[in-house]
């Protein structure tokens, strides 16, 4: 059977195909459609964890168990997870255990552009680089193979590219699941250093095998023969596919599965080529090899750009500096400047923008982590200052007031967050005498992603009532006592709480509580409109960033029936009365 | 032969739905298809962009700019933004809609005022149709996208009528089939430059 399938929905076949018994994952673009994929598949249990750390945990004592399973994150993900994958390297692994990593070359929605194959090399575990969607589901299969074979876990490695991109996939039926049963075996699975020790030398055997196995693995590594011997490409992911349409005649050696470094392939590869290139997304580090290896090779040294995306035009590129004609790419139609920028924004009706909104009337520094929320950042709201990395709103927050910051300090993170890493550092502000202000925007969902489930929604990933944990009781167990739910539409009240917590001298935690307009699908109340008689074309309503809200071509504001959510924030901002609900036919509430 | 479609327009408008029709009906066709969706953004008013390739020799899901045979846009702006990855020779469909970013709401850009004389300066080979106001005419506002997809269908010579129907009923959710044959065929009858 064959299916136009994306990278992901391929990933999760692969791994239906291949038997897998457990799922867990965090969401994150670009890997999250991996699991809402799986789960669609009857007999494979799948969860979103509360973070990757977690996941690989569970996925880890599955595995421990005889299951086949995987594990699903991206890039960033993999920090939070690391721990566990360390040690599990040596403890290794009983039924197959995939980590699947999707990497996000030119940052398309990502903080960082680290390369997961550092990963694989620090935890001495191999790694699978499909260039496209048959990759990936037979390299799933393969990773599953490859785990057992070696006992120990394999990194999938995907891109954004790879993940997003649809290719005509052959499928196959799934084979019987593996049979659980946990066998006793301290020595192996309890890594105590008397143990760990002699487990850390198998590792060393472990790599010297794979690395021969590589060499001989046609089906992962393998040479596309070119026409001409002058340039030889090595290269893996969908590199390999590009450098195929620009450079036909070249020979590519294609390395699905790139580390441990198959030398052997390498050596007798660049022997048969007069000159070797090495075009590689992310970081130098098959060239490196190859030039470790006594073999002289073109890369990031010289014609490959060090940073962001490979894409087809950057391909063709090297390919010029290669040949040395440095011809441009022709562009019959000229590229336009000038035109709009159109970033994303909050949507209407997003309860962030109140939040946020409200925010811009204290003179209070904001720290932030990750999510739709991270757009505040931006005019006309710029109410983010700092922002590092997931969970990290209140720790920030914290720091920043331990340092003696004159300025009062409000710490900001999500729901789903919250649960993901944001408790400890609750727990830090409580303990150690913050004064932080603390903030959940709460809007019931794992919004950025597409509206994951997590354990404050009630809901599991497969649509099933669940407890609901529920932040206030959370907070006031760490011993938080000031605690306040909030409903950011209502401005007075919000305005008062946040007044209130900003100017008190210990810590306090805001719930800002309101669904994400996008998830519920329906309007929040009755659009508004603007009475041009009453307004006074002051721009404070502007002052929102709110896409419904548009300046008419005499230069004053109006609403936008069709986006108008009836969220009611631009008629509390209006100091003139100019802003009132208005009955449009068919769009009541 | 190798045929690179690069669609065009803002999160909620269709594109990746009218991405899936062409690359269906390219199956059924016979040819080997591929697509990439960019749409990190989709659902929070940001540009989206997707891509379909098929025929002997293709393999990647992206073309490179300069090498795109038709390009469909959903908003002015954007056809403008991509017109740059267009072939020489290649077609344009472009909607008559202007979808007023943010950016131009808060004063920090302006929308051009001449837009439309922009279209026509820009692109040789330009269908230019008021996809939003003929799926009024048919009763249901959402059968923008595939009125325009009709319309470039008629770049696509080498997928026959038969084909795109049935790409087309591979992506439309039960009960909508005759609606959406109905807009496509006539986005394709609209389609005078060919």
């Amino acid at each position: 059977m064959r299916l136009l399938l994306t990278g992901n929905e391929a990933i999760a076949r692969g791994a239906w195909e291949g038997g897998v018994t457990a799922a867990f994952g965090y969401p994150g673009t670009p890997s999250t459609e991996i699991l809402e994929n799986l789960v669609k598949y009857d007999g494979v249990y799948c969860e979103w964890s509360p973070n990757e750390k977690v996941a690989l945990e569970a996925a880890a004592g599955a595995s421990i168990a005889g299951a086949r399973c995987i594990v699903t994150m991206k890039l960033v993900g993999l920090n939070v997870a690391a721990d566990p994958l360390m040690t599990l390297s040596y403890v290794g692994v009983r039924g197959g255990l995939v980590v699947v990593v999707a990497d996000d070359p030119g940052q398309h929605s990502s903080q960082t552009e680290q390369d997961t194959r550092h990963y694989a090399r620090l935890a001495k575990v191999p790694i699978l680089d499909p260039a496209d969607a048959v990759d990936a589901r037979a390299f799933m299969l393969e990773a599953f193979e490859l785990s057992e074979k070696y006992g120990c876990p394999v990194i999938l490695r995907t891109t954004t590219c790879v993940g997003h991109s649809r290719a005509l996939v052959e499928c196959g039926e799934p084979r019987p699941k593996n049979v659980t049963e946990f066998k006793k075996e301290p020595s192996r699975f309890v890594p105590l250093p008397l143990w760990g020790r002699k487990l850390r030398v198998k590792v060393e055997e472990r790599m010297d095998a794979q690395s021969a196995d590589a060499s001989s693995h046609a089906s992962l590594n393998h040479v596309i023969p070119g026409a001409a011997a002058d340039l030889g490409i090595i290269t893996c992911g969908i590199t390999a596919l590009y450098c195929r349409e620009l450079m036909p005649e070249a020979p590519v050696l294609k390395l699905g599965w790139p580390w441990p470094f198959p030398d052997s392939m390498i050596r007798e590869f660049a022997a048969s080529v007069k000159r070797v290139v090495v075009i590689e997304e992310g970081d130098p580090i098959l060239e490196e090899h190859v030039r470790s290896l006594g073999i002289a090779c073109s890369g990031k040294s010289d014609v490959v750009p060090r940073c962001g995306e490979l894409t087809p035009d950057r391909i063709f590129e090297i390919r010029e500096r290669l040949r040395g004609t440095n011809n441009e790419l022709p562009k019959p139609f000229p590229q336009a400047d000038g035109l709009p920028m159109r970033p994303p924004v909050f949507c209407p009706g997003c309860p962030h923008r109140a939040l946020f909104y409200a925010l811009t009337k204290f003179d209070v520094i904001v720290t932030g982590d990750i999510g739709c929320y991270s757009l505040a950042v931006f005019p006309p709201l710029e109410r983010t200052d700092v922002l590092i990395c997931m969970g990290g709103g209140f720790t920030l927050a914290h720091g920043l007031d331990k340092a003696g910051e004159k300025k009062k300090v409000v710490g900001v993170l999500g729901d789903s967050t919250f649960f993901h890493s944001g408790i400890t550092g609750l727990l830090d502000v409580v303990y150690n005498k913050g004064t932080s202000t603390l903030i959940v925007v709460d809007n019931s969902s794992t919004a950025m992603t597409g509206h994951q489930d997590h354990p404050g929604t009630g809901r599991t990933i497969s649509g099933e009532p669940a407890p609901a944990a529920s932040i206030e009781a959370i907070a006031r167990a760490c011993g938080m006592k000031r605690v306040t739910v909030c409903d950011p539409f209502d401005q007075e009240k919000l305005h008062k709480v946040l007044a209130e917590e900003i100017a008190a001298d210990e810590p306090s935690l805001i719930i800002s509580k309101a669904p994400c307009p996008l998830q519920i699908r329906r309007r929040l109340g009755t659009v508004r409109a603007i009475d041009a008689a009453k307004c006074r074309n002051c721009k404070a309503c502007l002052k929102c960033g709110c896409p419904a809200i548009v300046v008419t071509a005499d230069g004053k504001p109006a609403i936008d029936p069709q986006l108008c959510s009836g969220c009611r924030l631009c008629e509390s901002v209006c100091k003139f009365g100019a802003i009132a609900p208005v009955a449009v036919p068919g769009q009541e509430g | 032969m190798i045929k690179s479609i690069l669609l065009t327009g803002v999160g909620g408008q269709g594109i990746l739905f009218a991405a899936g029709i062409i690359a269906s009906a390219a199956e059924a066709a016979g040819f080997n298809v591929t697509t990439n969706e960019i749409h990190g953004m989709a659902q929070r008013g940001g540009s989206v962009t997707a891509q379909v390739r098929y025929g002997e020799g293709s393999f990647a899901p992206l073309a490179v700019s300069g090498g795109i045979d038709v390009i469909a846009a959903m908003e002015h702006i954007e056809a403008i933004r991509y017109a740059h990855w267009l072939k020489p020779g290649g077609l344009a469909v472009v909607a008559k809609l202007s979808v007023i970013p943010v950016t131009v709401t808060n004063g920090a850009c302006t929308y051009p005022a001449d837009v439309e004389e922009r279209l026509h300066a820009v692109f040789p080979r330009l269908v230019y149709l008021d996809c939003a106001a003929l799926a009024l005419e048919l009763g249901n506002a959402r059968l923008a996208n595939t009125i325009l997809t009709g319309a470039l269908s008629k770049g696509l010579p080498e997928i026959s009528e038969d084909h795109w129907r049935s790409g087309l009923l591979a992506r439309v959710k039960k009960g909508f089939e005759e609606a959406n044959l109905t807009a496509f065929w006539k986005g394709r009858m609209l389609c005078s430059d060919i």
